[in-house]
């Protein structure tokens, strides 16, 4: 591919470059060329960085594959039947033409049959997603206790309520509220195993601004060092203990005073407690037959 | 299939999400912080009663140049230590909505009022003229019906619908209108719909009404039954303290007892999810297992209770023409009127004696066997149940609220439970509690204690007592026979009345009936919309039943009037007036007063009447039943705390004397006054109340009271020959004893068959309250509980190939609607069973339930009907 | 050559105003109703056509994707999705049939911009501006492929205008106004005809498929031709009519066959003598000695 035809001239014929015209002007479109790439490339670089809290529709390929496989169609954004879904527009801040979601808008609805995914041409969304569960688009955080309300100790629990994965990816841990002395807490805790990053929680999040997130996982997650295991969770997944079992444990205790290892420990026990009236014997021999 | 979901989706979810705007997005605003001014400083803080449930949380409402621009859980209250849910989170959100109204509203054509006209914005003025017009009307049509009949016999053509929500003074200024004014017993609250089965209950169990417990329960129970509650969603605060103790006693249970799933079972040791209608069975299984096993506690049984039976096939409520109510032998009312009980077909409120011996053999075909295959719930299970119950040294503490009391045999079912506490003797002592919840704030402080129900007066009297009405009269200064001693009209019949042109004016206050009450479709709006009623709405808030109405009060609320609630344990809390109302917004209370000034004594007594107390004639209602020396005995004054701030009393630059006080006082007059029929109900004074963070009544030396009936807690207790130190007695009754009542297991009156294939129980979720009318105005909450929803088991979904979203129709015989299945939300229904929240005014899932009721209490039962499920 | 408001008078004196606009108006009508169809879906919930022309699902079956989205993707390294895959041999294959460049003229929207540029800049008279070569596309191409190997991502799609604005119609323009602007100041100020017919990688990729399509413009009646220069004047890739319209006595065939004539058919419109037609790239000779056999008769 040369430079045939000028443009200047459209009527009439080649120019008569020399052999040494040709190669300059070759050399000065290439350079001319390079230095547009070299633009284009830098400047896609920067506007191809996904903002933190943007996120991809289930399925979507580590972020440098997805920015190499998505043609941009917008056809997951037609997919979604719940309008979720964006594609960036130029002066988004997304990668123009991808799509993406922030949470706080709305989150993922996590439909079953994943609409969004399979009409993907190019498997940017990966076909291979079938169960929503699986989907990963981010991971939730708690990112601010001092906010949430229920770490207040207020009843609030939108994010469990909201939670797809229900019981799963957010449960709630009780736990005696030392300030009020009577009240529960009820703590929301993420769980990365199940949590599929859709974004309902921070959607609905009641709080001016959301105190849990939905992230990339990479900007969340903690890692422990390589070499520790959780003890109990090994013996669980083994089934008994990684070593020799614990022998019998003897005590010198008094009457009346018992002593459970492993368990409750030292246990007083009191006196039965008879019927304040009527006759328990019928019952407690009822109560120790099962 | 897709195109429709979408569609379907965009019109509705989204239109309304879209709608309500408060949506940031994240990360816009940062690196301001610290730099806040604190332009919170002046704010001037002071207490209230929590606007929502039951539960009576207190909370500190801050105001700053009449707005309230901050919030906060009371840290000194008992019940809430600071604490608030997510509703009372958004508190002073709900005053501010975009629509509140300003103006009264008739709807006119041509400049006069027209039931098919379009609403327009009237004076105050114009809007009584209209609606005294159409009740005088009324009332002279029922004087002339009433002619020659004896009291107990009048019939009235005018009612109002009030609430458990009104405060105090406002139920008992519309008791005193309606009853003492307009003799008329057709006024009845919201709380009908919410706790009527208890309210039975107690007076057939205990004859008095109100539990005997109180909140301390939940930390000295080792043992919860919830026998029909969510209280984990809607007794939110109460449920992070039972939550509390489960967690920190030792050997402390929790059994749930429900007909689907839902967030109690979070922390339940032992879930049992039984078939609708079956817990009658299982709890007199439970009797029984105790009886059979010797475990009851003989020397109470012996002393304090007796037995009695209940009398069978009662019929659901229904109007009589209904085949079930023809088959019914003992429903009260005949084929005819069912308003009319001079023609009853047998009475089922009738009690028959029986002995302990006969109690036992009627609970003995109960077997675990028999309520394990009726229930579904495995056999273990319910002995488990049975044994916490059985064994003397565990404290157990029942609750319930609308699974058990919205049931067509809740009076049953309620008092079966207090059988089994009471074959034990785990009654009126810490731990040891029998506790119905109520849902409202003052279904207790108002619709149940000061009369607002259409057989009570103020106290715990009944209109049916002669002793009763003369007593109330005497307080009242009324002439005597002026009380109208037939039972009123209750909520369900004053809409079937209204469809059938027996009542011709309504006046709906602080509620919202049209979407709350059952089978919308043949039963409310045709009562509404009958040509031949005049409906008024008082309301902050654009309804659903305004949209039905034909004149619409703007209404002051909450705080913004001075107010008290009496929560679930029987607190009695008050509050000052924080702000004004918008626009032209009053008070239920000023507009009961204010219309009672458009009634002569004249046109609403008989000669006869008149004639005992020539002094009334020519004077008008406000004049007799507010300036009688009672209610403005107190001069006006200005509100002020213990700190110096001055608070406004709309009500009181109006009328010109203390008007809350006067009512207050007046209403402790019934347990005061010589001659008292009842006692129990006693109060503390009105400004003692404004110092403290509610008492439990009865108040009496200044002391309130946390457990009654029993010897050292309860005042009106003492030793003597029949009560030991410490030893209970019921003395709601006269022989000082409490009724076990045996209701046996009665089939439900619709129940799922070959089309209408599923169970469907409707109730409420923790992010809105009721109907939504205050709710559903703050964004937050919106987005995070848009929708109602049919939750249902994914099981019974894929039989119907819907999944997760699927857009679709719950159809009744009744009506349908249109919405969304959701199968993995926090309600889990079992297969068979389908659960929709009836928050939501754009889904009313009222158009498809069946207004059935407990004949005994009248109470919709909104757990039942079936219905089927299907593609929209 | 007469001046620019003068071309095609006298193709509407010798054909009336339709016949010397007829293959315009419904080049346009084509464009619009490409849009249309697009956003039938959108904007009224009839979805015959769903995605954008990157790629887009037929009546919910039938796949497409825009070759050089293909070709960026398989050089950024990801292996063909067999949607894809099927979706650019529709997309190729139909071009190939019917002129590769008839995306350029008939479909793109970019092209509504570009005609605007050249007629306001022939209009005013604006003369000048940089020179580019028309070969330059090519080597824009070739920077698009080594740019996604590169990068690893779809580089160019964070520029490509022809994408940013089809895509702004459909799913929301944002600002993507601003790029329509920057292309038609591009083409009005900088460059002639500047960005479609010498930098669009999209119309170099196109021409390339288009080289060998055999629906072509045919210069059969060239032996009418009066020389008003009409044809070159409106033609934006004027250097491809030359050899078939003037090669005659070189023993060059009537056919147009170079890749980057878009069949756009504007010089059908403005010729008075009806020199060109539509036609096939076979029978690149015979055809013409019987019609010049007939027209030479006198």
């Amino acid at each position: 591919m040369g430079t045939k035809v000028s443009d200047d001239n459209p009527a009439g014929g080649t120019s008569q470059a020399t052999r040494r015209q040709f190669l300059a002007e070759m050399a000065r479109t290439a350079c001319g060329i390079g230095l547009l790439g070299l633009g284009i490339g830098v400047y896609a670089q920067r506007a191809g960085a996904l903002p933190a809290q943007a996120l991809r529709p289930p399925g979507a390929l580590p972020e440098e594959e997805f920015l190499a496989a998505c043609t941009r169609c917008g056809l997951c954004i037609r997919g979604c039947p719940y309008d979720m879904l964006h594609l960036g527009r130029l002066g988004d801040g997304v990668p123009l033409g991808t799509p993406y979601f922030f949470a706080r808008q709305a989150g993922c609805e996590m439909c079953e049959d994943i609409p969004c995914v399979p009409v993907c041409p190019t498997g940017a969304l990966s076909h291979e997603l079938t169960d929503i569960n699986k989907a990963r688009m981010g991971l939730a955080v708690v990112s601010d206790q001092e906010t949430c309300i229920a770490f207040l100790g207020l009843r609030c629990e939108v994010c469990f309520n909201i939670c797809p994965i229900r019981g799963k990816a957010i449960t709630l841990e009780k736990e005696h509220n030392v300030r009020s002395g009577k009240h529960a807490r009820f703590l929301p805790v993420v769980h990365s195993e199940h949590c599929t990053g859709c974004g309902k929680c921070e959607e609905g999040c009641i709080l001016e601004e959301a105190a849990i997130r939905v992230l990339p996982k990479h900007l969340v997650q903690g890692k422990l060092a390589s070499h520790y295991r959780k003890g109990w969770e090994e013996k669980a997944k083994a089934g008994e203990s990684l070593v020799t079992p614990d022998l019998e444990h003897r005590y010198n205790l008094p009457e009346g005073v018992r002593y459970e290892h492993g368990g409750k420990g030292l246990i007083l026990e009191k006196a039965e407690t008879p019927a304040p009236s009527g006759p328990a014997d019928v019952l407690n021999r009822g109560l120790e037959g099962r | 299939m897709k195109q429709t979901r979408r569609d379907f989706i965009k019109t509705n979810a989204i239109a309304a999400t879209a709608a309500i705007a408060g949506v940031t997005i994240p990360g816009v605003k940062e690196a301001l912080a610290a730099e806040e001014k604190d332009e919170y400083m002046d704010v001037r803080w002071d207490k209230a009663a929590c606007r929502y449930c039951g539960t009576g949380c207190s909370v500190l409402m801050g105001v700053k140049d009449g707005k309230v621009v901050a919030s906060q859980g009371d840290p000194d209250a008992p019940v809430n230590r600071g604490l608030n849910c997510i509703k009372g989170y958004f508190l002073p959100k709900i005053l501010y909505g975009k629509d509140r109204l300003t103006k009264p509203l008739l709807r006119k054509t041509d400049g006069k009022f027209d039931k098919n006209g379009k609403f327009e914005e009237v004076s105050w003025d114009e809007a009584f003229n209209v609606m005294a017009e159409k009740w005088k009307a009324a009332i002279a049509k029922s004087m002339e019906e009433n002619k020659g009949k004896p009291v107990d016999k009048l019939t009235s053509r005018v009612g109002m619908f009030g609430s458990g929500q009104w405060t105090i003074w406002e139920g008992y200024a519309a008791s005193k209108f309606m009853k003492a004014g307009l003799r008329s017993n057709n006024l009845d609250p919201n709380a009908r719909h919410c706790m009527a089965s208890a309210v039975v209950a107690f007076m057939r169990g205990f004859g008095i009404d109100e539990p005997m417990g109180c909140y301390d329960d939940l930390e000295h129970a080792d043992v919860f039954v919830l026998w029909g509650a969510n209280m984990a969603e809607m007794h939110p605060i109460l449920w992070s303290r039972l939550t509390d103790t489960r967690l920190t006693k030792a050997g402390s249970e929790v059994h749930v007892l429900s007909t689907y799933e839902h967030r109690c079972f979070e922390l339940s040791d032992n879930s049992m999810v039984f078939k609708p209608q079956s817990d009658l069975a299982i709890a007199n299984f439970i009797a029984n297992y105790i009886i059979q096993n010797k475990a009851y506690n003989q020397d109470f049984v012996a002393n304090k209770v007796n037995f009695k039976r209940a009398v069978t096939n009662i019929g659901y409520g229904l109007r009589p023409k209904h085949p079930l109510e023809v088959a019914a032998a003992n429903n009260g009312y005949s084929a005819n009127d069912p308003a009319d009980p001079e023609k009853n077909k047998g009475d089922p409120n009738k009690m028959d004696p029986m002995t302990f011996e006969e109690y036992a053999a009627a609970v003995a075909e109960y077997t675990v066997e028999k309520a394990s295959e009726m229930s579904g719930v495995p056999q273990d299970q319910l002995l488990r149940l049975a044994k916490v119950y059985a064994d003397p040294s565990k404290k157990v503490s029942s609750f319930w609220t609308m699974g058990m009391n919205q049931h067509t045999r809740g009076v049953w079912q309620n008092g079966n439970v207090y059988n089994i506490h009471l074959l034990m003797g785990k009654i009126s002592e810490p731990g040891n509690s029998p506790f119905s919840l109520t849902g409202q704030p003052s279904a207790c402080g108002t619709a149940r204690e000061v009369g607002t129900f259409a057989h009570r007066l103020p106290a715990d009297h009944v209109v049916m007592n002669k002793d009763h009405r003369a007593y109330a009269e005497k307080i009242w200064k009324l002439p005597e026979g002026t009380i109208n001693g037939k039972v009123g009209f209750h909520a369900v019949l004053m809409h079937r009345m209204m469809k059938d042109g027996k009542l011709n004016c309504y006046w709906q206050q602080c509620n919202n009936n049209m979407q709350a009450a059952a089978n919308t479709n043949q039963e409310s709006f045709p009562g509404w919309r009958n040509p031949d009623v005049f409906v008024t709405v008082s309301d902050p808030y654009p309804t659903v039943s305004t949209i039905a109405a034909d004149l619409v009060l703007p209404t002051a609320m909450w705080i913004e009037k001075e107010g008290a609630y009496g929560n679930a344990e029987r607190r009695t809390q008050f509050w000052r007036q924080q702000v004004k109302a918008p626009g032209e917004s009053r008070s239920d209370m000023w507009q009961v007063m204010e219309f009672a000034k458009r009634f002569k004594t004249e046109e609403v007594w008989p000669e006869e009447q008149l004639a005992k107390m020539p002094e009334y004639k020519g004077k008008t209602l406000y004049e007799v039943l507010y300036e009688n020396g009672q209610v403005n005995k107190f001069p006006k004054q200005q509100v002020t705390d213990d700190r110096g701030n001055n608070y406004g009393n709309d009500e009181m630059d109006h009328f010109g004397y203390y008007v809350q006080k006067g009512l207050f006082e007046e209403y402790r007059m019934f347990n005061t006054a010589e001659g008292m029929p009842k006692k129990g109900h006693e109060m503390a004074e009105f400004d003692t109340y404004h110092k403290v963070r509610g008492l439990r009544w009865p108040v009496i030396d200044g002391k309130e009271t946390l457990w009654r009936f029993r010897e050292g807690y309860d005042p009106h207790v003492k030793v003597s020959d029949t009560v030991a130190k410490g030893a209970v007695n019921f003395y709601g009754q006269k022989d000082g004893k409490a009724n076990i009542i045996f209701g046996p297991y009665e089939p439900p009156a619709e129940a799922p068959d070959a089309e209408f294939d599923l169970w469907l129980c409707t109730g409420r979720v923790l992010e809105h309250w009721h109907s939504g009318s205050m709710t559903r105005r703050v964004p937050e909450l919106h987005r995070a509980m848009p929708d109602a929803v049919v939750y249902m088991n994914p099981k019974d979904a894929k039989k119907r190939n819907l999944r997760d979203g699927s857009e679709v129709k719950v159809i009744s015989r009744r009506g349908e609607i249109i919405t969304r299945v959701d199968t993995r939300g926090r309600n889990r229904p079992p297969e068979g069973l389908v659960f929709v929240p009836w928050f939501d005014e754009s889904r009313l899932i009222n158009k498809v339930t069946l207004d059935q009721t407990d004949p005994l209490s009248k109470e919709t039962d909104y757990k039942k009907c079936a219905v089927k499920v299907v593609k929209a | 050559m007469a001046s620019y408001s003068e071309v095609g008078k006298e193709a509407v004196q010798a054909k009336g105003w339709f016949g010397a606009y007829k293959w315009l108006i419904l080049r346009r009508l084509s464009q619009v109703s490409v849009f249309l169809l697009f956003l039938l879906g959108p904007l009224a919930g009839v979805w015959i056509i769903k995605g954008n022309l990157s790629s887009s699902l037929l009546l919910d079956r039938v796949p497409m994707t825009e070759p050089i989205l293909f070709l960026q993707m398989l050089a950024a390294g990801m292996a063909p999705a067999v949607d894809a895959l099927i979706g650019v041999l529709i997309v190729s294959l139909f071009y190939l049939l019917v002129g590769g460049r008839v995306f350029c003229s008939w479909v793109c929207p970019l092209n509504w911009v570009t005609d605007a540029a050249y007629w306001t800049r022939e209009r005013l008279g604006i003369r000048g501006g940089a020179r580019f070569s028309r070969g330059l596309r090519y080597w824009m191409l070739g920077m698009v492929v080594v740019l996604s190997a590169v990068t690893g991502t779809l580089a160019f799609e964070m520029f490509n205008p022809v994408s940013i604005v089809q895509r702004g119609i459909i799913f929301g323009m944002g600002l993507a106004w601003a790029v329509i602007l920057a292309v038609f100041l591009f083409d009005l100020l900088v460059a002639k005809r500047g960005w479609c017919s010498h930098l669009c990688p999209m119309g170099g990729l196109y021409g390339l498929i288009g080289q060998l399509s055999p629906l072509r413009i045919r210069a059969d009646q060239r032996a009418s031709c009066n020389d008003c220069m009409d044809c070159f004047a409106v033609c934006p890739e004027p250097q491809v009519i030359k050899p078939a319209l003037k090669g005659a006595g070189k023993g060059v065939g009537p056919v147009i066959l170079a890749g980057e004539c878009t069949n756009c058919g504007r010089c059908i419109d403005v010729c008075s003598k009806d020199v060109f037609n539509f036609g096939l790239r076979f029978n690149n000779e015979e055809k013409v000695e019987s019609l010049r056999g007939t027209t030479q008769q006198p």
